[in-house]
Order: structure tokens, then sequence, then C-alpha cells
């Protein structure tokens, strides 16, 4: 008698264990942000003028639209990248025993939890003109000239792949856990080949994850300061840097804040996208 | 099993995978071990291999006072942003994890957006808002800071953890008397806690990271390691930065081997 109130009562507690943290949020993450909106709407340094400029100096100059096209796009191709190397390292994952699953778990772990201005270093040593693949390549004569590895697209799409490699990975692995593997063995009597079976059965089911790992690697890719900042050195120019050096080095605040809001809005933007793609893939998945 | 043929065709499928992924494999831990072979060079340059190997850049380390007062800052601040963390996060996981109403789940988005959310916006959002209140940048806007972009992490292991929770063990400790706040205590504390552990080591690990939002709330006497070593990479390229990479990466790899074996923390990041 009254047992089902009552358990209800005792699994679960009260939304008051929450309000220390919404309230902590609210003070500390969501007022910033409201002001920085609010800073964003203003035309003059000291913040004394409504309007819009911020906005349309944004959106009329082609230098900061070629700074939010490069960012979006550097985002892709990091993502890109990501789900071609990470894939089969979930797939690999699913094949393999339980002592070789750890090791690859921490393996995919290890760049999560190094310092990110260790690794970002470490590809310096890699890429630099006297770095391993250029000594390597001269060792051996395949090439005369150091190649230019550092400062290019190409350094920082490979740097930031593996910097954020475990945020694709990881969901990846989850989503392949969950698939039933006797639909791999039904594809595959039913004459379907095993790379048929791939991109008809497994890839569809694992796309949940798929989704999730891409929305993580997009938003930290695109985010990413440090390596973009380090890789890129100063000729390539991204969204996190050239808010910064409006901010903190040309002290122009309302600018930065309006570059932070459109910031914001895209990786919102991203991010919706893939979450809407991720629902429709989970009512594909469960048809 | 199906009785599959060993074609030509599954052959080359899974010959293609394995060999992405080892390549893969190979591309996440080579910059690691690469830092760590070239921080015991004998030379005064970053080359590989290294001419000769000695321990000078590790003891040209134990001398650079600058680096050590910014290790110490960025320990001091991941200590207290974990702590403020935990308490703040394991609270809001356990009003939020087992209820399906809109306002639990709109909370969940809030506490977990700071993942997403340019880190670097929110600095420069934070400060704004510190300076309009007349808060002077200190170690406590830092460790503010750093607590809302490292509280995701806890929050959602804490989530994670009590899923797995059977709600029967509760029901039994209840019904035989025992009262919330003991049930909590002996039950649910003991069983989800090695989720908050793991949570608040990522928390830890990544508040001790933290460039962007430190970038905005701290001066020259909150200078902090990560920042640091931006700073001196930008400038030039410094062995001994080599050797305290040496020391960090040696350092994470044995917290995370610690936290693999107190927590699980391998299945506890798949599940």
């Amino acid at each position: 008698m009254g047992a089902a109130p009552a358990s209800r009562d005792v699994t679960s507690y009260g939304m008051g264990l929450a309000a220390p943290l919404a309230l902590f949020f609210l003070v500390f993450f969501v007022a910033p942000l409201l002001q920085l909106f609010w800073l964003s709407l203003h035309n003059d340094t000291a913040g004394l003028h409504w309007g819009l400029g911020q906005y349309l100096h944004f959106l009329t100059d082609p230098f900061s639209l070629g700074v939010l096209g490069s960012t979006l796009l550097l985002g892709a191709e990091v993502t890109a990248v990501c789900l071609v190397l990470g894939f089969p390292i979930a797939w690999l994952y699913q094949r393999v025993g339980p002592k070789l699953q750890t090791i690859i778990i921490l393996i995919v772990l290890l760049p999560l939890l190094t310092s990110v201005v260790v690794r970002t270093f470490a590809w310096i040593v890699i890429l630099g003109r006297q770095g391993i693949i250029n000594a390597t390549l001269q060792s051996l004569g395949l090439i005369d000239t150091p190649l230019k590895l550092l400062y290019t697209q190409f350094g920082v799409v490979i740097a930031l792949a593996q910097v954020q490699m475990p945020l694709m990975t990881l969901p990846l692995i989850t989503a392949l856990g969950r698939i039933d593997p006797n639909l791999d063995d039904a594809s595959c009597s039913l004459g379907a080949g095993s790379w048929r079976t791939f991109f008809r059965i497994v890839l569809p089911l694992s796309l949940p994850g798929v989704i999730a790992g891409c929305t993580l690697t997009y938003a930290a890719a695109i985010t990413a300061f440090i390596t973009q900042s380090l890789i890129g050195g100063g000729q390539m120019l991204f969204m996190p840097m050239y808010l910064y050096q409006q901010a903190s080095t040309l002290q122009n605040w309302p600018f930065a804040a309006a570059i932070s809001i459109i910031f914001l809005v895209a990786v919102l933007a991203v991010v919706s996208v893939f979450t809407t793609l991720g629902r429709m893939s989970r009512g594909y998945g469960g048809a | 099993m199906s009785g599959r043929k060993r074609t030509l065709e599954a052959i080359s499928f899974e010959l293609v995978m394995t060999v992405i992924a080892v390549i893969a494999l190979l591309i996440i831990i080579a910059p690691s071990l690469v830092v760590l072979i070239v921080s015991f060079t004998s030379g005064f340059s970053l080359r590989f291999p290294p001419p000769g190997y000695s321990l000078r850049w590790y003891v040209e380390l134990w001398n650079a006072w600058q680096l050590h007062f910014a290790a110490k800052n960025s320990l001091i601040v991941a200590l207290w942003a974990t702590g403020l963390s935990v308490a703040l996060g394991v609270a809001a996981a356990l009003a939020i994890s087992r209820s399906q109403t809109l306002s639990a789940r709109l909370l969940d988005s809030l506490f977990m957006s700071p993942l997403v959310l340019p880190a670097l916006a929110f600095g420069l959002a934070a400060l704004m808002l510190f300076s309009l209140v007349g808060l002077p940048v200190s170690p406590l806007t830092l460790v503010i800071g750093h607590t809302v972009v490292c509280v995701p992490y806890v929050v959602r292991n804490t989530v994670a953890a009590l899923a797995q929770l059977e709600p029967t063990l509760l029901e039994s400790s209840a019904v035989l008397g025992a009262s919330r706040l003991y049930t909590f205590r002996r039950i649910v504390l003991p069983l989800i806690r090695p989720g908050i552990i793991a949570g608040a080591f990522i928390a830890f690990m990544s508040s001790f990271d933290n460039v962007p939002v430190s970038l905005f709330l701290r001066d020259a006497a909150t200078d902090m390691l990560p920042i640091r070593m931006w700073q001196d990479l930008e400038g030039k390229l410094d062995v001994t930065i080599a050797a305290l990479s040496g020391v960090l990466i040696i350092a994470t790899v044995a917290l995370v081997a610690l936290m693999e074996r107190v927590t699980g923390l391998s299945r506890r990041l798949t599940n």
C-alpha cells in the first residue's frame, strides 16, 4: 500500500539540489553572455551609442567574413579526417580482446588528457623545417629543400585531428558496441560482401555515434585557440585569435563582443544541424 | 556462426580497416613519444633523433622559477575549481539524473553547454562582467571561470554513474528503515564514487590545462602554466619546454593508469 509513490520518493532527489549550480550558472555564465550580447549592440568603444554597427562592420568586411569562412572550413576538414581515422579505431576496438580494448582506449584517451600546449608543441617538433618529417625525407634523398608543413592548413588540420581524435572515437566505440553482431552475420550470409555490409548496415546503424562525434569534434576544432595559433602561425587567422586580438591587443570590446556572438551563433547553428540529423538518424536506426 | 567464406573481398576490407586503425593509433601516440625522446637531448635544439642523451634540460627545469610559479598557480586554481565543480555538480546531477521533466532536461542542456560554446567568448564575457561589478582579476575570478567550464565533466560522469544504479537498492534500503541521508551515505555515494572521481579527474586536468578562460581572467600575479608555455613557444623553441612537456606527459600517463585502476576510466568513458 502506497508503495508506488513511496518508491518514487526514495529513488529520486528533489530539483532543489540543482539550485546552487543553476544559480551559479545564471550569475557567472548566462549573465556574462547576456552582457556580451548587450555590449555587441553598441557602435562605440565606450558603449554609449546603440546600434548594429559592429555586426554590419563584420558582415560587410571581406576580411572578417574570410576569417569566419576559413574557420568553418577548418572544422569540416578536421571532422572529416577524424571520422576517416577514428571509425577504423572504433571498428578494431570491437574486434579485439578485452586486454587490447583497454590499451586502445587508453591510447585514444591520452591526447584528451595531455596538456594541449604539449600536444601542439610536439607537432611543431614533427612538422618544423628541421622536424622529423623533413629530416627523414632529406636523409632518404627524396627532397632537397625542406617542405613547408608548419604554418600551413595541412599542418593545422593534422595537429587538430590528433588533438580531437578522442572526441570522435569514444562516441563511435559506444555506438558500435550497441549494434547487434548478428546483423553483420545475417547480412553476410544473405550474400552481401564485407564492404557492402559495412556501408549498408554498420555505418547507418552507427549514425547516432557518428553525429555525436562530429558535433564534439567540430565544436572543439573551430574553438581550438592554442593549436590554431601555434601551428597556423601568423599567416593563418581563425575566429578565436581574431576575437582575442580585437579584445586584448586592440581593446575594441564591442567589436570583440560582436565577433564572439557571431562565433557563438555559428557554433550553435552547426551543433543544431548535427542534433537534428542525429534525431533523424535515430529514427532511421530504429526502423 | 554464419560460415562466412574468407573471400578476397572480406580480407581486403579487414586489411584496409586494420591498417587505417593502426596508422591512426600511431598518429595519436607519436607526438607524445617524440617530445619525450627529444626532451632527453644533450643538444641545444629540438632535433630528432637527438645527437645524444642527457638529463640537462630536466636539471634546467629545476631552476626555472617562472615555470614553478606558474605551475603552482595552475595547481591551486585547478584544485579549487575541481572542488567547487564536485560540490555543485554532484548535487545537480542527483537532481536531474532521474527526472524526465522539462526543467530537468533544460538544466541538463544548460550545464552541458560550456562543452560546445567557444570558451574564449565565455572568457571575454566573464572579464566584462567582473570589470562591470568591480571585481578585479584574481585567483578567485579564475576559479569561478574554470568551474563553469569544468562542471560539465562532473555532471556528465555523475549522471552516467547514477543511471547504472539499481533503484531497487534504494527501495530496499528505505523499506529496511534507513533515512534518505543514511541511504545516500551508505548506498548511493559508495556506488557512484568511481563516476564522481572520474569526472573530478577530467575536470582537474581540463582546468590545469585551460588557456582560453585563463587568458582573460588572469594578470601577471596569476601567471598560469599553459599560458606561460604557450607564450614561451611563440617566441622561441625552448628545450626546457620539452623537458616540462616530458614531465607533464609522464605525470598524465601515471594519473591515467591510476584512474584506470581506481575508477575503470576506460569503461566509464565508453558507456
